[in-house]
């Protein structure tokens, strides 16, 4: 798929082969090679060309209970010999760790599930081709009101990527994947209040992205929705959050569910495995193999066959996000959740994440509200994940009688994670896939506006 | 590169054989089609980072960035592409493919090709972490675990991280010579959970910069480790921080985070120069209280933030962005200079020779002013005084910022009192430095570990400030 690089199969097997000639007690190796295509056009014109070639070859090699890990993008046989020798000389140095090791041989069990991950059609469009599609993107998001009167530019990009498995009790696999996206970002005046906002596509197939004029609509109608907004008294009222911001709070919860987080004991979740952490309407999922997930994958970042997993059911915490490592430490099974960053370390995380949906509409959840906040936008870092505190910036719309009635910003809602989640009152049945973890609309029964 | 001197200290010509003729073809195929401006950049990064976590050396990680991009601009038109190698049968490619964007945009300025080294060192590290033993790295993980440990006896879990990395780069562009530099970075950082009575809290302290080991005579890790200890112990007893608008007081150092948020972005010349700031256009006018003068200075020695020169090649400079309440001047690239009609200010950086270079901050610190941090306190009945933050975001359009206070106190009748979790200050940029009303004497930079991301790129950067009041910013805590 990618030109260059023919064999990577057997680049990882000679490499883990190189680790166990030079002492190793176990090794794998992870290769993860790309090419990239983006666009951006600002203002009708092309503001943008770029093309990336992204190629790593990650290492994980063991001493016995001792591990050291590295990653290169230099392939040369001479540079990755001297890379594994550094890297068993680093797992000799470090601690000696009862949890460590490579899985082992049961969790290869499973056979690899079929997925389809790779879809030709983006690769085969000639630049000009993308370049229209990132142009009739920005067009639809800047032609539909006079108060859009400039724009950041709107973008489409492609990707394909092959990612390589092997290991030394003889796993060896790989997959290709692709995806592509769109996005527009227009800016919108009135009254002196200048406002920005964007909307994005994204899927691993051309042929079923949002088309570029649905995405522009959207950006703009989010953009002018903005205007006139302003800041509102401090108080205490039911929030609801739109699911891309219920996308954005579903992050913190697949961060404080990942087995690295609870072996360093960094989680408001330590320790509440069977217990009730969220309110009955509260299901949670990651699904590895979800078709048309961006997240989805026929094996994880140790080369383990996906699966499906039940984080929350019913507000039950009923698992956590495990890798093999926190596995064992936490005395469970690996969940087949082992991501890893190719520059650092592997940790347990999501695949694709995602609340299911609820059977009422959005409207009836906001038409529920007599007095309220509809959260379109967070921002900031306010939410520690060992206490559960949160405290963002938010912008969105006041409700008022059940209807959306005035653009609010410059506030924050503050509350704790713990207390948010059983607190969550209704789910929409608006589920989006808007990236690998996403939600639909949730209404949280109370937190403090902090505002004029 | 012809002198001698690059040719030989070089990484690019030494390990990987490029030459200046090699440079030169670059440039050749990446105005192909024309274009106004080309640059190569070349990247060759080691980087290391070692965990220690129950008491062990849990994780230990090391990796090699290697690369090239090459860049066309033609008007206001950007062509780029990478490739991960410094082979030049994979670099070759990429700079005819970023060419493609000039599309017959008319002949070029010819590239000329003398050498210049980078022109001054501010960070003559004597020898990078990187390249050291681990021994004495060990040590320092080990003395702040022990330290920390030692602190209280409800310190239940502590991390402690090092990271260090050099990278070698040289810009090439059809401006300016070859510019070659090796910029060595190190963060330490301690994180502490403590626990009591089910309730947990999470304190995090660290410090480094493009230094060496001598860093740590004046920091010790014991410092950083006690620090972190006290602050997770703190929070154990704080209460819910209160919310709405009140007059809030920013310690030094740190909290300049402020300034990075609420005016730093918005006075990025690529944000400025598209009309996308809350800041476009204000040139001249007061955007600030007569106390305040804020610059952005590259040139610092051994700070996080600083740089011999930026990404482009540029030398970094200091750059007064308000003088005494008035705007001064935006921080521009290559590009944004180009079009304005101005000199590049240093500040065009990139996380890697994957992207194009934009406006970046480099360290953004407010002057002293004329009040000592006691008097300053004692004017506050009722406020937040906010010594430490996790991080912050703005957005450059309508201006409005935030950052997240993790360690701060109650102000009640002019005394700091009780210690306060879980507050978040919100503002409007353009707005919030008129209500600054009095500015410390006591100026002073963040210990080394702040990085910035725009548009999906991360950077190294400063912030400081001396103790600062503002007379009225919204909290956003729990307390009613």
């Amino acid at each position: 798929m990618i030109p260059g690089m023919q064999d990577r199969k057997e680049l990882a097997r000679s490499t883990v082969d190189e680790a166990m000639r030079v002492g190793a007690s176990a090794a794998e190796v992870l290769i993860n090679d790309g090419l990239e295509f983006s666009t951006i056009v600002r203002l009708g014109a092309v503001e943008k060309l770029a093309q990336t070639r992204s190629r790593r070859l990650g290492m994980r090699i063991f001493n016995g209970k001792r591990c050291a890990i590295s990653s290169t993008s230099d392939f040369s046989a001479s540079s990755l010999h001297q890379m594994v020798c550094d890297t068993r000389n680093m797992a000799r140095a470090t601690g000696e760790d009862s949890a460590s090791g490579i899985p082992s041989m049961d969790l290869y069990a499973r056979a690899l599930p079929e997925l389809r991950l790779y879809f030709p059609a983006a690769g085969s469009l000639a630049a000009e081709q993308k370049i229209e599609l990132a142009r009739s993107c920005e067009d639809a998001s800047r032609h539909c009101d006079p108060r859009i009167n400039n724009s950041q530019g709107a973008g489409f990009s492609d990707s394909v990527a092959t990612v390589t498995y092997a290991n030394s009790i003889g796993v060896c696999a790989d997959y290709d994947k692709s995806v592509c996206s769109l996005f527009a970002t227009p800016l919108a005046e009135s009254n002196g209040q200048k406002q920005r906002d964007y909307w994005l596509a994204t899927h691993p197939d051309l042929t079923r992205l949002q088309s570029p004029r649905e995405v522009g609509a959207e950006a703009a109608r989010r953009v002018l929705r903005r205007l006139g907004a302003r800041s509102v008294a401090t108080c205490s009222v039911p929030v609801v959050f739109d699911p891309r911001t219920a996308a954005a709070l579903l992050k913190h919860i697949a961060d404080a569910a990942s087995g690295t987080a609870l072996v360093r004991r960094a989680s408001f979740l330590v320790d509440k495995l069977g217990s009730q952490v969220a309110s009955p309407w509260v299901t949670i999922c990651d699904d590895a193999l979800l078709p048309y997930g961006l997240g989805s994958r026929p094996f994880d970042a140790e080369g383990i066959p996906s699966q499906s997993t039940t984080v929350i059911r019913a507000g039950v915490l009923e698992s956590y996000l495990l890798d093999s490592y926190s596995a064992r430490k936490l005395g469970r099974r690996s969940t087949a959740n082992s991501n890893r960053p190719l520059h650092g370390a592997p940790a347990a995380g999501p695949s694709n994440f995602y609340l299911k949906p609820g059977n009422v509409t959005p409207g009836e959840i906001i038409g529920a509200v007599k007095n309220g906040l509809y959260v379109t936008e967070l921002i900031g870092f306010g939410v520690n994940l060992v206490s559960g505190n949160f405290s963002q910036g938010a912008a969105g719309l006041w409700i008022n009688g059940g209807h959306l009635s005035f653009p609010v910003q410059e506030i924050t809602i503050a509350g704790n994670l713990r207390d948010m989640l059983t607190s969550i009152e209704a789910v929409g049945n608006d589920l989006l896939s808007l990236g690998e973890i996403f939600a639909p609309t949730l209404l949280i029964g109370r937190m403090v506006v902090s505002g004029s | 590169m012809t002198s001698g001197k690059t040719e030989q200290t070089s990484i690019f010509a030494d390990r990987f054989g490029v030459t200046l003729q090699d440079l030169d073809r670059l440039l050749s195929a990446a105005f192909t089609k024309g274009g106004d401006y080309a640059d190569v950049y070349l990247e060759y990064r080691t980087r290391e980072m070692l965990a220690l976590e129950e008491g062990m050396l849990k994780s230990a990680t090391k990796s090699i960035f290697q690369g090239a991009g090459v860049r066309v601009i033609a008007g206001d038109k950007t062509g780029y592409a990478s490739a991960d190698s410094l082979e030049m049968s994979e670099i070759l490619p990429a700079a005819t493919m970023a060419g493609t964007i000039a599309l017959n945009a008319g002949p070029s300025s010819r590239p000329h090709s003398a050498n210049r080294g980078s022109p001054r060192n501010l960070y003559p590290a004597v020898q990078p972490l990187v390249n050291l033993d681990l021994a004495p790295k060990l040590h320092l993980l080990e003395e702040a675990n022990g330290a920390a440990r030692a602190y209280d006896a409800r310190i239940a879990e502590v991390r402690v991280v090092l990271a260090n990395e050099l990278k070698h780069v040289l810009v090439y562009s059809s401006e300016n010579p070859a510019v070659y530099d090796v910029q060595p970075l190190t963060v330490f950082q301690v994180s502490c959970i403590a626990g009591m009575d089910g309730e947990r809290q999470i304190g995090i302290k660290g410090g480094g910069g493009r230094v060496g080991l001598e860093f740590f005579e004046a920091k010790p890790p014991s410092y950083f480790a006690r620090n972190a200890a006290r602050q997770a112990v703190l929070l154990l007893s704080a209460r819910e921080a209160p919310a709405g608008p009140m007059p809030v007081v920013l310690g030094p150092g740190w909290p300049g985070i402020l300034l990075h948020e609420a005016v730093g972005h918005g006075l990025e010349a690529d944000f400025n120069r598209k009309n996308l700031s809350a800041f476009s256009g204000r040139i001249g006018q007061r955007v600030a209280s007569e106390l305040c003068s804020v610059v952005d200075d590259g040139t610092l020695p051994g700070r996080r933030g600083s740089l011999n020169v930026d990404d482009e090649g540029n030398p970094t400079s200091r750059t007064v962005l308000i003088e005494n309440g008035i705007l001064r001047h935006y921080m521009q690239d290559a590009l944004s200079a180009r079009l304005a009609g101005t000199a590049p200010t240093g500040n065009g950086r990139r996380e890697s020779y994957a992207f194009a270079p934009m406006p970046r901050m480099t360290n953004t610190f407010m002057l002293p002013g004329a009040n000592s941090p006691e008097e300053i306190i004692r004017s506050v009945d009722m406020g937040l005084y906010a010594v430490d933050f996790g991080g912050g975001q703005v957005d450059i359009t309508n201006g409005k910022f935030v950052f997240s206070a993790s360690e701060a106190y109650l102000i009640e009748g002019g005394r700091i009192t009780a210690p306060v979790k879980g507050a978040t200050l919100i503002g409007n940029g353009p707005e919030v430095l008129t209500r600054v009303t009095m500015v410390g004497n006591d100026l002073a930079l963040d210990e080394g570990l702040g990085t910035c991301n725009k548009d999906g790129q991360s950077v190294a950067v400063g912030v400081g400030t001396p103790t600062l009041k503002i007379g009225e910013i919204t909290v956003g805590g729990t307390r009613r």
